[in-house]
């Protein structure tokens, strides 16, 4: 296994040398040739694509580090303005120019043409000694040397069978040592590529900020939106029925000794006013915080909801212990409002959620057999789940292509406290 | 008939001890957390224990898993479990030894004290109290089922009541029809679920229940 995952490095090593050599000697010369051609004009026209292209080109090289060697490089683009024609045209040139991402990309373009591309070059090359070795060895030093030729095998000089057979063993020591050293260089040239990649740590604290600012914006919005919908309910539901009550009760005083019949009539009418009452209140707290979560916890809560679904629902629970409470109401909403989607407008038949906790982060894991065709940024329901996960750091992502199946995953990263014992 | 109660609220505490006394229940004890009622169940082995699920300490499920403990050390206990919102998971739980005498039931029944005594005497007997609701929600996950839409509407009302554990005698009271009727509908209901005919009123019902909670 351990072979095979070298034999792949090297590969891709070879793959990185070739590939990357070429299309980043290409790409910086038309960057920068275009960027120098922009008081000509041409360059106006063309350096957005050169630009644009150099980034797709450093992405590309993101998936891979991240693919290949678990090197995790962040993405430290600004959004680029999005508006048609001639002017926007200029505005995303002008938006290129000035993002420094741009100038670290054309950088780490002239450091991957050459050390990088050495990096990369050197296990194939080491490997391939080994094949040569082997072709010298078996016969093709002779026309070599009687043609007076002066082929040295690395620091062997060959003049004859011995020192061909030499060539061949140390041919292969070094094949050796390519594949086993491999995996760590290309690993150290994804490492030297995230020095140049990786955004400034002004940007990522710029990034982080607006993120925040968008969240926190959601978060208040959405506790408003909750708060209104309370007071909303409060005020039509029970309130109203303990209004109806009281002014039964008040009629039945004055009734009790005219009319104990009609009192009594009434006395059943407000019973089942406070009955409606309750039937609302619990409903609205439902809403607010299920019982069933505050007693037992995410797990039970979710199998709980699973059992009030008209369909059948298969729960996995993994979690060694309580995740905070914001935390679990969060991840039960957003399960609740995807098995309601699931119900809705998908037409599953069976619905499957895997809850688990690993890596510091909480997952849920919602599949249904439906017909697919969710979308998050369509519907406002799964919008408005990730919106409220995003005050926790937590994702949402979506994968439902027409006819199904939909995949829907929800994570949050928090730590589990172990249960209290008893 | 002795009683063990358990109920935090002081107001209904106080509501359900002088609901039971006036029709000649003897409440033992009345207590107001999980240690204490699992002190008194211990010690004074009550006929039934009407217990609220969410009790101090903790303020969680306190009251059920004392009562599910109470019940696996003394096999058959008659617990009658009240609360604000009834689950579908915890009258499973409840369920779930197959022993009968097991009752859940939302707070609100109080309020018909007939019906409430009615349900504590009959979980006493070893029989059971499903909430309308679970019942009602049991029933909304059948609707796709073959053998159940075979049912006529009647016998779903039937179904319904029998499944909050009425004997046919209450069955044929609610509905107004006579118990040979409510018979007939009974062993109609079982031959098309078929399930096995049990003159067993107690054993008829849990069938039923799980019956309803499969698949």
């Amino acid at each position: 296994m351990r072979i095979r995952t070298a034999l792949h490095a090297v590969a891709r090593s070879l793959w990185l040398a070739l590939w990357g050599l070429v299309s980043s000697v290409l790409l910086f010369t038309l960057a920068v040739c275009s960027i120098a051609l922009i008081p000509a004009g041409v360059g106006v026209l063309t350096a957005p694509y050169a630009l644009k292209a150099v980034r797709h080109h450093a992405n590309q090289r993101r998936l891979y580090a991240l693919e290949w060697s678990g090197v995790s490089i962040p993405v430290p683009y600004r959004p680029l303005p999005e508006r048609g024609g001639i002017a926007g045209h200029v505005e995303r040139l002008t938006a290129l120019l000035k993002d420094r991402a741009t100038w670290r990309d054309l950088q780490w373009l002239l450091v991957d043409m050459t050390a990088g591309f050495a990096l990369a070059i050197l296990p194939p090359a080491l490997f391939l000694y080994f094949p040569w070795g082997v072709v010298l060895a078996c016969g093709v030093w002779r026309p070599i040397v009687e043609a007076g030729g002066n082929e040295w095998f690395a620091f062997l000089h060959i003049t004859g069978q011995t020192s061909a057979n030499l060539a061949a063993v140390l041919g292969a020591a070094f094949a050796v040592i390519g594949v086993l050293t491999a995996p760590a260089l290309l690993r150290a040239g994804f490492v030297l590529a995230r020095q140049l990649l990786h955004p400034g740590h002004e940007r990522e604290l710029e990034q982080r900020v607006q993120r925040l600012t968008e969240t926190r914006e959601d978060a208040v919005d959405h506790s408003a939106a909750e708060l209104r919908r309370i007071e909303r309910d409060l005020h039509d539901g029970a309130q109203a029925r303990l209004v109806a009550m009281g002014m039964s009760l008040g009629t039945v005083e004055a009734l009790i000794e005219k009319d104990p019949a009609r009192a009594k009539r009434l006395l059943a009418a407000a019973r089942a006013d406070s009955a409606e009452a309750l039937t609302e209140l619990r409903d609205l707290v439902r809403g607010i915080h299920p019982p069933v979560l505050a007693e037992r916890g995410l797990g039970d809560a979710v199998r709980a909801l699973a059992l009030r679904m008209p369909l059948p629902v298969e729960v996995t629970v993994d979690l060694p212990g309580r995740a905070p409470e914001p935390v679990e109401s969060a991840a039960y909403f957003a399960v609740s409002e995807i098995l309601t989607n699931a119900v809705k407008h998908a037409g599953a038949t069976l619905v499957r959620v895997d809850l688990h906790h690993a890596d510091g982060m909480l997952r849920a894991v919602v599949t249904d057999d439906g017909r697919g065709g969710a979308d998050a940024a369509l519907g406002s329901g799964l919008r408005g789940v990730g919106r409220r996960l995003g005050a926790f750091d937590g994702v949402l992502a979506v994968s439902s292509p027409a006819g199904g199946p939909t995949l829907v995953t929800v994570e949050v990263p928090c730590a589990v406290a172990a249960p209290a014992a008893g | 008939m002795r009683v063990v109660l358990a109920e935090d609220l002081f107001l209904l505490r106080d509501g359900l001890v002088r609901l039971l006394e006036a029709y000649d229940f003897d409440v033992v004890a009345a207590v107001g957390s999980g240690p204490e009622l699992a002190g008194a169940l211990a010690e004074l082995k009550p006929d039934v224990a009407v217990v609220d699920v969410r009790l101090p300490p903790s303020f969680t499920d306190e009251g059920l898993q004392c009562a599910l403990a109470a019940r696996r050390a003394t096999p058959g206990l008659p617990v009658l479990v009240l609360s604000q919102h009834v689950e579908q998971l915890y009258a499973q739980e409840l369920l779930a030894d197959g022993s009968g005498g097991v009752g859940y039931l939302l707070k609100d029944r109080v309020f018909d004290a007939e019906q409430f005594v009615d349900a504590v005497r009959r979980v006493a007997g070893g029989g059971t109290a499903m909430d309308p609701q679970v019942i009602a929600q049991l029933l909304a996950r059948r609707t796709r089922d073959a053998p159940m839409a075979r049912l006529t509407p009647r016998e779903r009302e039937v179904i319904e009541l029998m499944a909050e554990g009425r004997s046919n005698a209450a069955i044929a009271d609610r509905l107004v029809v006579t118990e040979r009727a409510v018979a007939k509908h009974t062993s109609n209901i079982f031959a098309k679920l078929g399930l096995a005919p049990s003159d067993d009123d107690n054993r008829r019902v849990l069938a039923v229940l799980a019956y309803l909670d499969r698949g």
